[in-house]
């Protein structure tokens, strides 16, 4: 008779990290399904979810740890044992730290709620340059939203089931999935929600929607400006909730005076009774209406601006911390319990300042990566010689990925510590493999929102290869390092008793489910008492931390450049089969989605002799690729769109390698082209030129 | 007709290709053969907006199933106890009949094995009070495991609600 077991976990495939129910058959895992405890997911899964069998059990990932031995990316490695790799790797840290000081050393991730694991390590060794990749995808957004609010856009959720209308400008809340709010955004619909969707293309999320109207590509702020001058004119706005709440609600009708709806029109291509009508269906509604802030909003160099406004709709509308609209997420204090006890608590404070905390023409904030890079590649304000990717593809990740190695060979040691061949750990010095989601246990994680509570990611099997849970590598690091007294822990049992001291919450309480909830019911604030963390208290339509950076809380709108004849802008996205560039060699979802094709809009391809499946030639300044091009009418015609994260680079991965384009090396010279304000990164700032490729014909 | 039926919530299903991976996951299906597929329609402009649909097929499991009676070997058959069709590899021979046969294309070749392997319900699951991998898993929760008469009452009751949310009143 087989040993059956069954584990609660956390997936690992992507970012989202969905509860899971994992069994595991003679220390194998058989079969993981979504958590049947947990609304929104009961047992449902996505296709990268299923696919971690086919990841677990595939070959083509690191097996044990590799030290480079030709040149940085010449792919020439050798086995080491992890004895050798740490030395190596640590003596390399010492001479760093001896020449420029501990401060040398940085490390970046893709943020998230494992965080305080890499934060407490650089803290351990006494470095404050922790980084994420949010320059790439959020931070404009979470700017933009701690600007107006004091909170950050993770700690505002969106009440998708209960709500009457919900307004997407890009977010392709559909492809682009995260399985509970999938269902929960399909639960609202089927009880009358209204989906209005904006887009250059028709996405799945398009094809789901009430009303979908086409958008000339970066002219969103357009659209906004408009929607939020015909409800101030019009008074379409919750007053009350707006007067009570709002500063600077007078500035902001008089900013957005000239940008009437028919103005609007010229710009977007929007017609103007359709904005001025949305306006009227979105005040209808109030206040359960979302007006989503943007998720992945690193497109334009007014990407901001955008967002700010998304969520000044919001405001205006009275829909945050409102049932079926915006909730600001709970923590443990909120349900009355203490919260995890942080691994960096009782480590003395490190003294040196994040390398960008006064760089010249900063935006909001500290940590961007843009800075991290600008920093190794000038050396200002201080040299930063060592640099750790932990489950980060930055070379993957961020535009113009030739000159990012161009700036990456200033480091004296890179290191990839990842599951998987990342582009940057093929680009790296030393490749240390993690475990994988299925082989490892992970710190324990707060889950804020309306009901908040900790969650656990538990080992349902050995590794299949000489690998290590992160936990593990970076305490073993820390000790060569001579910091193993303030990481003194030797399991992950240990770690979890730590952080769940004084919590009241115990190790055993995860077994049943994964997670702890900490509240019955949904928190929620009275409406008439709703806290903003702003210095005023309130939200802040014109701000005072904006201001004292030396930024306009609102920015007068310029018209983006329209392409050239044959070019176009290039625009980029998601499918629900792919995780960013880690999920392509997957044998399952590689079959499914092997390489990518190039939307484009068929009254163009036709003045270029392009038609459906016809391979075309996609090129920026001096780089090209081939590509087969989708001819639609359902784009715009200023815009080509390819999926992100095909044209991988890495040979070991053969099953990828070269299937399809990559996006990003097309954002030629875009690297430090960021928004001014939000800091994130102008993906779309890039344009390409087709043409039928030699022999193209389908 | 087998006493099951998937029935796919079309407004529910958002093409995600879970259903796929759900099985080949399960059932240890290699590259190449699929057991169900969703095959995406559209878009198409109807009444002014895109619509697409994924259509779900997996294998129908047929009252006469084309494939059972093509099978030269007795390899394919048809469960008595509920109808699910289903193919015994240590009888199949791999002469293709049943792909020949079977007017959807739902017997699938496997490269690996010479034979042929189809959709079957995930029959041990059944067996064991579970439902099929594609439906357990399904992302949105658009695949309902039920019986044919359960469907036809679903789409009904939906269609008449449609038409009374339309009236003019």
């Amino acid at each position: 008779m087989a040993e059956k077991a069954t584990v609660y976990s956390m997936c690992g495939m992507c970012a989202v990290r969905c509860p899971i129910r994992v069994e595991v058959e003679n220390g194998r895992v058989t079969w993981i399904e979504g958590s049947p405890h947990v609304p929104g997911i009961e047992g449902a899964l996505c296709a990268k979810g299923s696919a971690g069998l086919a990841f677990e059990f595939d070959t083509e990932r690191p097996q044990f740890p590799m030290i480079r031995e030709g040149a940085r990316g010449s792919g020439q490695w050798r086995r080491a044992s992890w004895e050798e790799a740490l030395d190596f790797i640590v003596d390399k840290l010492k001479a760093i730290k001896t020449e420029h000081g501990a401060k040398a050393i940085a490390l970046a991730d893709r943020g998230g709620p494992f965080t305080d694991l890499t934060k407490s390590f650089l803290k351990a060794i006494g470095s404050p340059n922790y980084f994420d990749h949010d320059d790439s995808c959020a931070k404009n957004v979470n700017m933009a939203c701690q600007s107006l609010f004091g909170y950050g856009r993770g700690e505002i959720g969106y009440d998708f089931s209960n709500t009457k209308h919900i307004l997407l400008l890009g977010r392709n809340i559909f492809e682009s999935l995260q399985v509970k709010e999938v269902n929960m955004v399909l639960d609202g619909i089927a009880k009358g929600a209204k989906l209005t969707y904006v887009d250059v293309r028709a996405t799945v999320t398009a094809s789901k929607a009430d009303k979908f109207l086409t958008i000339r590509p970066g002219t969103d702020y357009a659209l906004l400006l408009a929607l939020i001058q015909v409800i101030l004119k019009n008074r379409l706005h919750d007053i009350e909730y707006a007067t009570r709440y709002c500063t600077g609600l007078a500035e902001l009708e008089q900013f957005v005076q000239p940008y009437t709806p028919e103005w609007a029109e010229t710009e977007t291509g929007i017609p103007a009774f359709e904005i001025t009508s949305l306006a009227h269906e979105l005040s209808a509604a109030k206040p359960n209406v979302i007006v989503h802030g943007g998720w992945m909003l690193s497109r334009y160099i007014d990407s901001f601006y955008c967002s700010r406004a998304l969520y000044i709709l919001n405001a205006l509308l009275g829909s945050v911390e409102s049932r079926g609209g915006l909730i600001i997420a709970k923590g443990p204090k909120d349900a009355g319990t203490k919260g995890l006890n942080s691994l960096g608590k009782n480590m003395p404070e490190v003294a040196d300042k994040i390398v960008d905390a006064s760089m010249p023409n900063k935006s909001l904030g500290a940590g961007h990566m843009v800075n991290l890079l600008k920093a190794i590649r000038t050396g200002e304000p201080y040299p930063v010689k060592a640099f750790f990717a932990y489950r980060f593809d930055p070379i993957a990740a961020f535009p113009d990925p030739e000159s990012q190695k161009k700036v990456l060979d200033n480091l004296d040691l890179l290191v990839a510590i990842d599951v998987n061949y990342s582009d940057t750990a093929w680009y790296a010095d030393v490749i240390l493999p993690e475990a994988t989601y299925l082989e490892r246990s992970n710190i324990l994680i707060t889950q804020k929102g309306p009901k908040p509570g900790f969650a656990m990611r538990r080992q349902a099997m050995q590794p299949r290869y000489d690998s290590k849970p992160a936990w593990q590598i970076f305490m073993l690091l820390a000790t060569r390092m001579g910091a193993g007294d303030l990481m003194p822990w030797s399991s992950i049992e240990e770690i979890w008793q730590y952080q769940l001291e004084g919590t009241g919450v115990k190790i055993e309480d995860f077994a049943a489910k994964g997670s702890v909830g900490l509240a019955k019911d949904p928190i929620m604030m009275p409406r008439d008492a709703i806290k903003f963390t702003t210095p005023s208290g309130k939200i802040e339509l014109v701000s005072e931390k904006m201001a004292k950076a030396g930024f306009a809380s609102f920015a007068a709108y310029v018209s983006p450049k329209k392409p050239a004849d044959s070019s176009f802008r290039l625009t980029f996205g998601r499918t629900g089969v792919h995780a960013h560039a880690q999920s392509q060699n997957n044998i399952y979802l590689h079959e499914i989605i092997g390489e990518n094709t190039l939307w484009m809009n068929d009254r163009e391809a036709a003045k270029l002799g392009i038609n459906d499946g016809d391979l075309v030639e996609v090129s920026n300044d001096d780089y090209s690729g081939t590509i087969r091009a989708k001819v639609t009418p359902f784009i715009h015609p200023e815009a080509v769109f390819m999926l992100h994260g095909f044209g991988n680079e890495v040979p070991l991965k053969t099953r990828s390698f070269k299937k399809g384009l990559r996006d990003t090396r097309f954002q030629k010279g875009l690297l430090e082209t960021v928004d001014p304000v939000g800091g994130g990164v102008a993906y779309m700032e890039a344009m390409v030129s087709v043409k039928k490729a030699k022999g193209g014909k389908a | 007709m087998s006493i099951h039926y998937i029935y796919q919530d079309q407004r529910r299903c958002i093409g995600c290709y879970a259903c796929e991976v759900h099985c080949k996951t399960k059932n240890n299906v290699p590259v190449g053969p699929r057991f169900c597929r969703i095959i995406q329609v559209g878009p198409k402009l109807a009444a002014g907006a895109p619509r697409m649909q994924f259509i779900f097929m997996p294998c129908f499991h047929c009252e006469k199933p084309w494939c059972v009676s093509a099978c030269p070997t007795g390899a394919m058959q048809k469960r008595a106890k509920d109808g699910i069709v289903f193919v015994d590899a240590t009888l199949c021979v791999g002469c293709k009949s049943c792909i020949t046969a079977c007017p959807w294309g739902v017997p699938q070749w496997n490269p690996e094995s010479g034979r042929v392997i189809k959709c079957d319900y995930c029959k041990d699951r059944v067996d064991k009070g579970l439902k099929p991998a594609c439906v357990t898993k399904c992302t949105a929760h658009a695949l309902k495991w039920v019986s044919p008469e359960e469907a036809s009452r679903l789409k009904r009751e939906r269609y008449a609600r449609e038409i009374a949310e339309n009236l003019p009143y």
